[in-house]
């Protein structure tokens, strides 16, 4: 049992209708790490999350959790993953504390056990002080705070996470981050949605990047960032028609092609050193073009997406059938 | 907010999580047990909510209030020549109406709740399913013993004199209590089955209209056409409301009383599994 996968998924496919939301992702995630499920709004992300979580039922392929079969053993699986979902899945109407001791209560937690697992989880997640205050004067982060405290009463070995710090100020975010790498030093195996790529970057081991429902990439993080440079320089032209001269000199300086975004005369450069930013600019001088306007950025999901799909991560997904 | 998430572990010996261990722990279903457990645990949650949002108690303090003092003014010279002539039929009769009006807030109110986030909390915890249901159901049993009680009280101040003492009432609102408990899982399966609690009410109407005015609720079964005493004597809230009349009036645990106990029993032995199952697929 020792090479065991948590997640060994294959051809996960869910219909909505006529909609396909869902198109035959694999996924295979090792134990022990934090895999990222990367992706636009409407990539399927939740959708595969909740399949997983036997949340939806699964339409097509199979998926198994620490080899266990996700559809024909619900009751199992629900007690080998905690899930803290995009929404939180919290009682509005209870306060922190009671909504803690009901989870831990329905779990088989006696109610003295109940109490002091509360308590420990509302301490480590800095809702001590507001324990016993309606769910109501919670913010956003607090929020999500306690709905994640409320997947780990049981040690599960395997946490989802749905886009754990999206609303999140930066502050909030970082502390969200730590709180994520502690679970994986505690042994337990994360597998975590987002739309950002630097949070795919600051946590995750592996990255598996969806699109309209399905799988266009797995790699490391860093493997997927040298896809598309690991910083961009991001360049404007004075003069639009410029472009296929400037993407020459480009490819002529650094040996690959631009990336040209569909604003007119705009180009984003992979540099694979941000030093070469000033060999592009220099040469760009040289051949008599005028750049109206310039940056030095780190790869974006959008950028990363139009690598890989020749498509925007912001173009909205054509849904005739969905909507 | 001024809090920060600590750090620094605080647990000193990090707790190693084995999922090989993990996996040979689990079952594959909710024993006896610890459905039970998991229900208390629901209803508990469900008498929570009951204390912080009192207004749910309305319709079972007024509907008795204002029924029984309502019907018996209105309706007892008419159909049995005084007030006081008609309360021991208008009781059980009030009884069997405002148990169904408890039964159908009880479908309303689930669809409400399965709508919240917290429900997918509770589809992914490993908990039979029938908890989320039965809990919420048994919380329900105390604003029937309030509704059952209120609705005697309201008639004794005006003057009903129930021939089955005090033995005869307790048994008459147990029954009532445990009626509508039983006729709460068709509420429940509807609850489970609409789209919205708005549809649920709608359908609730639909249904609990016909059953307690198409009964012998309010008015003898005798004095009604052919076809509808066929229909009132089939009707099941009949034979609970004629039970309690018997229990009432006269102390008597007749045939009535069994058959409304094993009609109640057939209802629950139907709509119980049904509404699991429709709330096990809606996810
Ligand atoms: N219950 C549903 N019925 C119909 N369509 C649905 C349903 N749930 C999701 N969809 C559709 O399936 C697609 C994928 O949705 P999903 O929520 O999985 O996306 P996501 O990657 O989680 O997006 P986001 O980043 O916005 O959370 C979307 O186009 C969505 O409209
Ligand atoms: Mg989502």
């Amino acid at each position: 049992m020792a090479d065991l996968s948590a997640v060994r998924a294959d051809g996960l496919v869910k219909d909505f209708g006529d909609f396909r939301a869902v198109d035959g992702i694999d996924l295979h995630v090792r134990q022990g790490e934090i895999f990222g499920v990367l992706g636009p709004n409407g990539a399927g992300k939740t959708t595969t999350l909740r399949m997983l979580a036997t949340l939806l039922p699964i339409d097509g392929g199979h998926a198994e959790i620490f080899g266990v079969d996700v559809r024909r053993e619900p009751h199992r699986i629900r007690q080998l993953v905690g899930v803290t979902g995009q929404y939180a899945s919290v009682d509005e109407d209870l306060t922190a504390r009671e909504n803690l001791w009901l989870f831990a209560r329905l779990q088989g937690l006696t109610s003295t056990r109940a109490k002091s697992i509360a308590g420990d989880l509302l301490e480590r997640f800095g809702l001590q002080e507001a324990a016993d205050r309606p769910l109501s004067q919670f913010s956003g982060g607090m929020r999500r705070r306690l709905d994640l405290a409320s997947s780990l009463i049981t040690h599960p070995p395997l946490i989802f996470l749905d886009e754990p710090t999206t609303g999140l100020d930066p502050r909030t975010r970082g502390q969200m981050w730590d709180t994520i790498r502690e679970l994986v030093t505690d042994g337990s195996t994360i597998l975590l949605t987002t739309q950002y790529l630097d949070e795919a970057d600051q946590l995750a081991d592996r990255v598996a990047v969806i699109d309209r429902g399905r799988k266009v990439a797995e790699d490391t993080p860093d493997a997927l960032k040298t896809q598309v440079g690991e910083s961009t320089l991001q360049l404007s032209l004075v003069d639009g028609s410029d472009t296929a001269l400037a993407a020459g000199v480009v490819r002529r300086l650094l040996g690959e092609d631009p990336v040209l975004t569909p604003e007119s005369g705009r180009m984003n450069v992979p540099l694979p050193d941000p030093n070469r930013a000033a060999d592009v600019l220099i040469g760009l001088r040289e051949a008599g073009l005028g750049i109206s306007s310039v940056s030095v950025a780190k790869p974006t999901l959008d950028e990363v997406f139009l690598a890989l799909t020749g498509h925007g991560a912001d173009d909205e997904p054509q849904m005739e059938a969905a909507r | 907010m001024t809090t920060t998430i600590t750090t620094t572990p605080t647990v000193p010996t990090p707790r190693r999580i084995d999922p090989a261990a993990a996996v040979a722990r689990t079952t594959s279903h909710s024993s006896l047990r610890e459905t039970w457990t998991e229900t208390m645990a629901m209803a508990w949650r469900a008498l929570k909510k009951m204390r912080r949002k009192p207004e749910q108690f309305f319709d079972v303090l007024i509907q008795p209030l204002l029924f029984t003092a309502m019907f018996a003014f209105i309706f007892g010279g008419a159909i049995s020549g005084s007030v006081a002539d008609y309360l021991p039929v208008l009781i059980p009769g009030i009884l069997a109406q405002t148990a169904l009006t408890v039964c159908m807030a009880t479908g309303v109110q689930l669809r409400e709740d399965m709508d919240k986030g917290v429900f997918d909390r509770f589809k992914s915890l490993p908990i039979a399913r029938i908890a989320p249901l039965a809990g919420p159901m048994i919380a329900d049993l105390i604003r029937y013993g309030i509704a059952s009680v209120l609705t005697l009280v309201t008639g004794l101040a005006i003057g009903y004199r129930p021939g089955g003492g005090v033995l005869g009432c307790i048994g008459g609102v147990l029954l009532t209590v445990f009626a509508g408990w039983s006729l709460a899982w068709i509420f429940t399966w509807l609850g489970t089955m609409a789209r919205s609690a708005q549809s649920v009410q709608g359908i609730s109407m639909m249904i609990m209209f016909p059953l307690t005015f198409l009964s012998n609720a309010f008015v003898p079964a005798e004095t009604l056409p052919g076809w509808l005493e066929a229909f009132v004597k089939v009707n099941p809230v009949s034979h609970v409301v004629s039970a309690v009349r018997d229990l009432f009036n006269h102390g008597a645990v007749t045939a009535e009383v069994g058959w409304a106990v094993v009609g109640c029993a057939v209802v629950v032995a139907v709509f119980a599994p049904l509404a699991v199952r429709s709330y096990s697929r809606k996810m």
